[in-house]
């Protein structure tokens, strides 16, 4: 087998650095940053999640294939975002039409 | 090996080719997951948006204690469900099965902390619907425990499916139906496992950690 075996040190250091983020995580949430809160929360918790699909699931020893099926996951994962966002958040830029005012 | 205990299934050129195709196929799924989970988290970041205050009210009803040991429980399990896979690689039969049962173990302590907290939302009357506790401004809240229960509970679900799987892998790996030449379902199965922890690395800080200060 071509497969590749990761060394146990990889795990045993991926699996610190994970409960490092999540100290940090919960002691950076008893500040108040305003809406940097929310944007460390999720820097940190994408790291985190780029630790475990690198080397718990191996993607960074995988074919660039398995590359490609996971950008796409994220990349359609962001469309979704994106467009959601693209019209919640624009919905005000534009003067209502005569008749749909609403109350 | 005999061609009928060979663990080549016969459309493949190789094992590698099947490896290769299986990891993918796991994939496959959980691209699909992530959208599936993608759209509930697309719900709250548009509903937060809107009702920013109720969300970070209802978050300081859940115990940021119990969410955190969870966190570190899961995070643990899957460290054993990658030293299980590791162990499957090289063949250790008893230790693959080891490994796996200790993640079985850790997701079950898992579930019952999170049977714990459902238990004492309902006691507290946060279940959302017509006798929800709060009233006035503060039923807005509803809302947010509307996502809350939807999100665990869908993860939730993910765990006990993810539980039932990987006992019967353990099982499996302890009567020696898996070699370095063939462990293909003890990795999609950590695949799947690590995929369900990743939800919850998200899950905690936005329901849990929201509004601490």
């Amino acid at each position: 087998m071509s497969e590749h075996v990761v060394p146990l040190r990889i795990y045993y250091t991926v699996f610190a650095a994970l409960l490092f983020l999540t100290g940090l995580t919960v002691f950076v949430a008893f500040f108040d940053l305003g809406t940097l809160n929310t944007i460390v929360a999720l820097t940190i918790a994408v790291i985190k999640a780029t630790l475990v699909v690198l080397f718990f699931m191996h993607v960074w020893y995988s074919s660039k294939l398995t590359w490609v099926f996971v950008g796409a996951g994220i990349f359609w994962f962001l469309i979704l975002i994106a467009f959601l966002f693209g019209d919640v958040l624009t919905r005000d830029w534009l003067p209502t039409a005569v008749g749909w005012e609403g109350n | 090996m005999s061609e009928a205990s060979s663990p080549l299934a016969h459309h493949f050129d190789d094992l590698s080719q099947q490896k290769e195709a299986t990891s993918l196929g796991m994939w496959t799924f959980l691209v699909t997951e992530i959208l599936f989970f993608g759209g509930l988290f697309a719900g709250y970041a548009q509903y937060r948006g809107a009702y920013p205050h109720a969300f970070e009210a209802g978050s300081h009803h859940l115990d940021i204690v119990l969410g955190g040991i969870n966190t570190v429980v899961l995070i643990a399990s899957s460290l054993t469900m990658a030293l299980g896979v590791h162990a499957s690689q090289l063949g250790k039969r008893k230790k693959t099965a080891i490994f796996l049962l200790a993640t079985v173990a850790l997701g079950l302590v898992f579930l019952g902390i999170k049977a714990a907290e459902y238990t004492h939302k309902y006691h507290e009357g946060l279940i959302p619907g017509a006798g929800f506790a709060l009233q006035g401004a503060e039923r807005q809240q509803m809302l947010f425990f509307a996502f809350y229960f939807v999100m665990t509970g869908l993860h939730a679900a993910h765990m006990i499916i993810g539980v039932v799987v990987v006992t019967i892998i353990a099982f499996q790996a302890w009567r020696g139906r898996y070699s370095p030449a063939y462990y293909g379902p003890v990795e999609v199965t950590g695949l799947y496992w690590h995929f369900v922890d990743i939800v919850w690395i998200f899950l905690f800080p936005l329901l849990y950690l929201l509004g601490r200060h």
